[in-house]
């Protein structure tokens, strides 16, 4: 339990996806415009990456190891990943149309944040066991829906406010994201 | 120029449609690698090698992959490539799998490469889709070794290792540059990207104003955008 609880801490807080590990960078600069739509985002985000490193998880352990196939875990889990979201993407139109609308837009694009594949690839190289990499996946994307809707709420206040030409757009959401950084720092004590 | 012709495209792939510049692609491995100048280097080789190999592999196939599931067989392409150029890495130049570690199998997923594959591998010849994935593959080696240096000058003083700045030490006494450490960790890169691309906004907007067509290669792209007097030499 214990073991569970440090990795929650470390995976959302300390070792942010998004701001210390550089993963998933393009959602989180392109669909942090309004809460609404970033909320949305971390929601799809949360429940992709969970079931796929749980998915990843159980065919490294069951199927790619006893038979000494490791070499193959990129293109495994990649094709795994790409199945997965078109799959729950059916799933979802067809038996829970109110969350398919919610989500609708987002789901696609996950395929290609590398987020997703990142955590499938951590909890290899960490050599997790099944739970706690369905664990190690829920704190990332948990991590990954906290700075996405924090910055969400920083750029609907930035709006409004005199910023040089040049710097407008683009930069600007780069610098908050470095000083977003800076502040995650002070999460490195915990652990 | 001629279109489609190989020397057309690598100046397109370098200067013209810059990956990191003017595309703002492949983002993840730009922020995430660029700790130093070597790194960058590393990291843009192994993607050039691996565009290259995966745009003349899906332009030869272009005719036998049907269009529905003309995703996943790409993806399936370029995996296999990512995996043969990273037993090749752990296995010539140990030391630099050590240094890119996850980010090596996570270029299946860099937005360069199946971007490329879909909007021009896939509907063109194999040897100007070669050239197309080689002159992108070096834009984007370009635009990270710039963004790596630039990090590793101001966060530990030197370039490629080599120190340009003496170090202060107060130990002995001596006057020197004090790094600022902080633009080699995470923070850094997002303040040095920014930077970046306020230099480009300001290019172009100074284009528009004196009516210059800002799709000019001339004026942006490329190490001509980086503002960094070291990379002059560079300019395509």
């Amino acid at each position: 339990m214990k073991e569970l609880l440090l990795i929650i801490v470390s995976s959302a807080l300390v070792n942010n996806v998004v701001l210390s590990q550089f993963m998933g960078l393009c959602p989180f600069l392109g669909v942090s415009k309004t809460t609404d739509t970033a909320a949305g985002m971390g929601g799809a985000v949360i429940f992709v990456i969970t079931l796929s490193s749980f998915v990843t998880s159980v065919i490294y352990k069951l199927i790619l190891q006893p038979l000494d196939l490791t070499y193959l875990q990129t293109i495994v889990f990649i094709l795994i990943i790409a199945a997965l979201v078109q799959f729950v993407e059916m799933f979802l139109k067809k038996s829970m149309p109110s969350l398919y609308k919610a989500l609708g837009v987002y789901l696609p694009l996950i395929t290609t944040n590398c987020a997703v594949l990142g955590v499938a690839l951590t909890n290899v190289q960490k050599d997790y066991n099944i739970l706690e990499g369905t664990v190690n996946g829920f704190a990332t994307a948990f991590g990954f829906s906290i700075s996405i809707v924090l910055m969400a709420g920083i750029r609907e206040k930035i709006a409004y406010n005199d910023i040089p030409e040049s710097f407008q757009g683009f930069p600007t959401v780069l610098l908050t994201a470095g000083l977003m950084a800076i502040a995650f720092f002070g999460f490195s004590g915990l652990i | 120029m001629k279109k489609n012709t190989p020397s057309e495209r690598l100046i397109n792939g370098i200067i013209k449609e810059n990956p990191t510049f003017v595309l703002m692609l492949g983002m993840c491995p730009t922020l995430a690698i660029t700790t130093s100048a070597i790194n960058g280097i590393g990291m843009g080789l192994t993607t050039t090698v691996i565009l290259a190999a995966s745009n003349l592999m899906i332009s030869l196939l272009r005719n036998f992959i049907p269009d529905s599931v003309r995703m996943p067989a790409y993806i399936v392409v370029v995996a296999s490539f990512v995996t043969i150029v990273q037993m090749l890495l752990q296995g010539f130049i140990p030391f630099l799998y050590a240094s890119l570690g996850i980010y090596i199998p996570l270029i299946v997923v860099n937005c360069i490469i199946l971007g490329r594959a879909e909007a021009y591998a896939s509907k063109n010849k194999p040897i100007p889709s070669l050239f197309d994935g080689i002159g992108m593959g070096l834009g984007f080696t370009l635009s990270i070794t710039c963004i790596g240096a630039v990090r590793e000058l101001i966060g530990a003083g030197s370039i490629f290792g080599r120190q340009i700045l003496p170090l202060a030490d107060a130990a002995a006494g001596k006057m020197g540059y004090e790094p600022v450490t902080i633009f080699i960790l995470a923070p850094g890169a997002f303040f040095v990207l920014a930077f970046l691309s306020a230099i480009q906004n300001k290019f172009k907007l100074g284009a528009a104003k004196r009516g210059i067509d800002p799709s000019n290669p001339d004026c942006k792209g490329g190490c001509a955008s980086c503002g960094n007097s070291m990379c002059s030499g560079k300019r395509g």
